[in-house]
């Protein structure tokens, strides 16, 4: 009995000393605390996924009612600015390649006699689809100011028309802080449990500290709890910090259950400290690690989890190992709990594999480990 | 200027690179494998957007609307449903992308107003993507409609030819729609300029960093520091190599990209050289202004991860500059990466010239000036 009281005495000492070490790197310690912060601001203001302020050039245009009505039309639709006033078809190119605007609508010179006399005339929109979505987004856009042009001088007349209603479900406002809240959260607990845990267990190694903490009365269970512990603790405040911001400052909507969510971090946490300490198992430098870690957990988290890019674009292979990444199930559990209100019911799948990662991950980091002490 | 000092420096940079297994191999396969990656995963193309149609309409005209949508590769139906609770619940489970309501009297409306009206709803929780999706279906039905005219009015078939007579009090407007500078709206093609963009940028500000503070952690640094050597040759002689192999990356790159993905070099390599070599002035003098600030390689490489995220969300790499609010906009246009992105894109997409870019590449040289100088300028301090 008293053996084991000592034992977790110690244990608790060996925490408390590990927090200190933590608390006294403030350099790194402020970039851990600071960093998710600024990151969720970047995504909240600078991130807009949406396309404001179109640059549009309408060439060749006359003077006439139509043409006016036209400008009118686009100059009155919040969207887009006109430039380019008067500028040639034969100048188009160029204009374009030096990025002078990003979408030209070409009418035909006699416009307006065409138009009098009843005479089929021709528009044409041209966008900078390099970026092939924002050029189809764009001449849509066009597309529909163009459609009211046509209405105001009654060139739809007899014309079959299908309009198409929208409804942005979940995120009316297309607001992209809402898509990268979860996102943001589950690169910050991988980079404080994964990269951090990875880093501070390998420097041990590379600096011979762990033969002796080996030869201490702790348990190496003990030991690795005692080092991933203070990691945990930051990591959830990390969560708190970030979800209580996004909040406040940007009102992302959270309408399921907090519970929920809480309990779905720390769950992703404890599989972020799992691969840590893996990956420290299997390297034997600080760079190496990092490296390793970076490689193993950051890029699939941004790439490959549909943070940023929906996993139904991705080209099959690519696809298959979305489903090895951790980040993919909790992104969307987030998502679900966040965003869309779901619960337990329609989210147990995601839990599950969650848990099942956390097993297998800590089953080889275990058994990889009492190798090494071996 | 290339004094016997500096000679010796160089040649032991080099000789320390190439003998560095790890280095190596990140500097060889890394860039390889992260465009491979990258251009694959880097996409918000949508394929088949997974449709859930109700349909209360029940009528050929509803159905073709359904036909129409999925034909065109860009739609995949995976349900129908009578109420919109099924459907609502096919949202919620993330079984389905979107769903067409045709509300009944769609087809009557059609024939007796010549205007029906359908309604989408999407789900929107990646904006982007939902934007796409109802871009994609608005265009494929205003060529249904297009078709519906022509098949309900014969003689408007032949007045839109070429040698259509003239209809009185009725104008007539066709409207055609082009994308130019990526016909087969290729996403790889858009986003191979910018990985290749943000590569150099890890391996110039990176390697930079790490080589300068690890000789600090080492404390060969301050070996070096005692040695008759000046500072301007012991930068030149840190950053000239990793220049150097900055550029090598950008070869391979570009080789990987064309041949590869097929993406198109429209413009002069030279005018894209000439961008990267101003650009990396800019991301070495990153790196070494980093190196002055951390003391060990973990801090380096969080400072540089933590300065690399802001420079690349807010350089139009992922996410268009379009829509960001204009005080964003302001401080974005202090970002090297942005100018080089944009330099890079119009080079090899749009095949703009050496003058079409001259604002891009002032920006590069007034960035890259000012970096290095304040990082020359912090160096000595810390030196002294």
């Amino acid at each position: 009995m008293k053996r084991r009281k000592g034992a977790g005495a110690a244990l608790s000492a060996f925490i408390l000393k590990e927090i200190r070490h933590i608390l006294r790197d403030r350099q790194t310690l402020i970039i851990l605390l600071l960093l998710p912060l600024a990151q969720l601001v970047l995504f909240g203001y600078a991130v807009r996924t949406d396309i404001h302020d179109v640059r549009v050039a309408v060439v060749g245009e006359g003077s006439d009612h139509a043409t006016s009505a036209l400008r009118n039309r686009f100059a009155g639709n919040g969207r887009f600015r006109i430039v380019g006033g008067g500028l040639r078809e034969d100048e188009l190119h160029e204009a374009f390649a030096r990025g002078d605007m990003d979408v030209a609508v070409l009418l035909e010179p006699d416009v307006t006699e065409k138009l009098a006399r009843g005479v089929p005339t021709r528009v044409l929109i041209v966008s900078d689809a390099a970026d092939p979505n924002t050029g189809a987004t764009m001449q849509n856009y066009a597309g529909s100011v163009i459609a009211d042009w046509q209405d105001d001088i009654g060139a739809n007349r007899g014309l079959v028309q299908i309009k198409l209603e929208r409804q942005m479900r979940f995120n009316p406002t297309l607001e992209s802080v809402n898509l990268f809240v979860p996102g943001l959260i589950a690169l910050i607990l991988t980079m404080v449990t994964s990269i951090m845990t990875a880093i501070s267990l390998s420097r041990e190694k590379e600096r011979g500290t762990f033969e002796v903490l080996l030869v201490s009365p702790l348990r190496p269970w003990q030991i690795i709890l005692g080092k991933v512990a203070p990691y945990l603790i930051l990591a959830m405040m990390n969560v708190v910090t970030v979800l209580l911001a996004a909040w406040l400052v940007f009102n992302v909507p959270f309408r399921g259950s907090l519970t929920l969510l809480l309990a779905a971090s720390t769950l992703y946490a404890l599989v972020g400290l799992a691969i840590g300490v893996l990956i420290a198992a299997v390297t034997s430098s600080q760079i190496a690690a990092m490296l390793a870690a970076l490689g193993a957990t950051m890029l699939p988290n941004i790439m490959l989890s549909g943070m940023v890019f929906p996993i139904a674009s991705l080209p099959l292979p690519l696809r298959l190992i979305s489903n090895i990444v951790p980040a993919r199930w909790f992104i969307e559990l987030c998502r679900g709990i966040m965003i869309k209100g779901i619960g337990f019911q329609l989210l147990w799948e995601n839990l599950a594999i969650l848990a099942l990662m956390l097993m297998v991950f800590l089953f080889v980091a275990i058994k990889r480990t009492s190798v090494r002490l071996a | 200027m290339f004094s016997s000092a500096l000679r010796v420096l160089l040649r032991k940079e080099f000789l320390q690179i190439r003998r560095d297994p790890v280095i190596l191999r990140m500097l060889l396969v890394m860039p390889i494998i992260q465009l491979i990656v990258l251009a694959n995963a880097a996409t918000f193309e949508i394929k088949d957007a997974r449709l859930w149609v109700v349909d209360q309409d029940h009528t050929p005209t509803s159905r073709e609307a359904v036909t129409r949508l999925s034909s065109g590769g860009r739609f995949a139906p995976v349900g129908q449903s009578n109420s919109f609770q099924q459907a609502e619940g096919a949202l919620l489970s993330g079984k389905a992308d979107v769903v067409l309501v045709a509300p009944e009297g769609f087809e009557r409306s059609i024939v007796r107003d010549r205007e029906g009206t359908l309604q989408m709803i999407l789900n929107a929780e990646n904006g982007p993507q939902a934007g796409v999706i109802q871009a994609y279906g608005a265009q494929i039905l205003g060529a249904w409609a297009r078709d519906l005219t022509e098949r309900s009015t014969p003689q408007l078939q032949r007045a839109t030819g070429p040698e259509a007579p003239p209809r009185r009090g009725q104008p007539i407007v066709e409207v055609r729609r082009r994308g130019w500078y990526n016909v087969t709206a290729n996403y790889k093609h858009y986003m191979v300029p910018g990985i290749l963009a943000q590569l150099i940028t890890l391996v110039g500000t990176l390697m930079t960093a790490l080589n300068i503070v690890r000789e600090k952690e080492l404390g060969t640094l301050d070996q070096l520091n005692v040695t008759p050597i000046s500072r301007a040759a012991f930068i030149t002689a840190k950053l000239l190599p990793l220049w150097i192999i900055a550029l090598f990356e950008l070869t391979v790159g570009l080789a990987v990209g064309h041949f590869l993905f097929g993406m198109p070099v429209v413009g002069s390599v030279g005018t894209l050289y000439f961008g990267a070599a101003l650009y990396l002035v800019a991301a070495l003098g990153l790196g070494l202004l980093i190196s002055t600030l951390a003391e060990t390689q973990q801090q380096a490489v969080f400072v540089t991860f933590a300065l690399m995220m802001v420079y690349s969300l807010m350089s139009g790499i992922f996410t268009p500059t379009r829509g960001m609010p204009s005080w964003v906009r302001n401080i974005a246009e202090l970002n090297p990466l942005l100018h080089f992105v944009d330099l890079a894109r119009a080079v090899l997409l749009k095949g703009a010239g050496f003058s079409d870019v001259r604002h891009e590449l002032v920006m590069l040289a007034l960035a890259g000036s000012t970096i290095l100088a304040m990082a020359v300028l912090r160096y000595r301090k810390r030196a002294a």
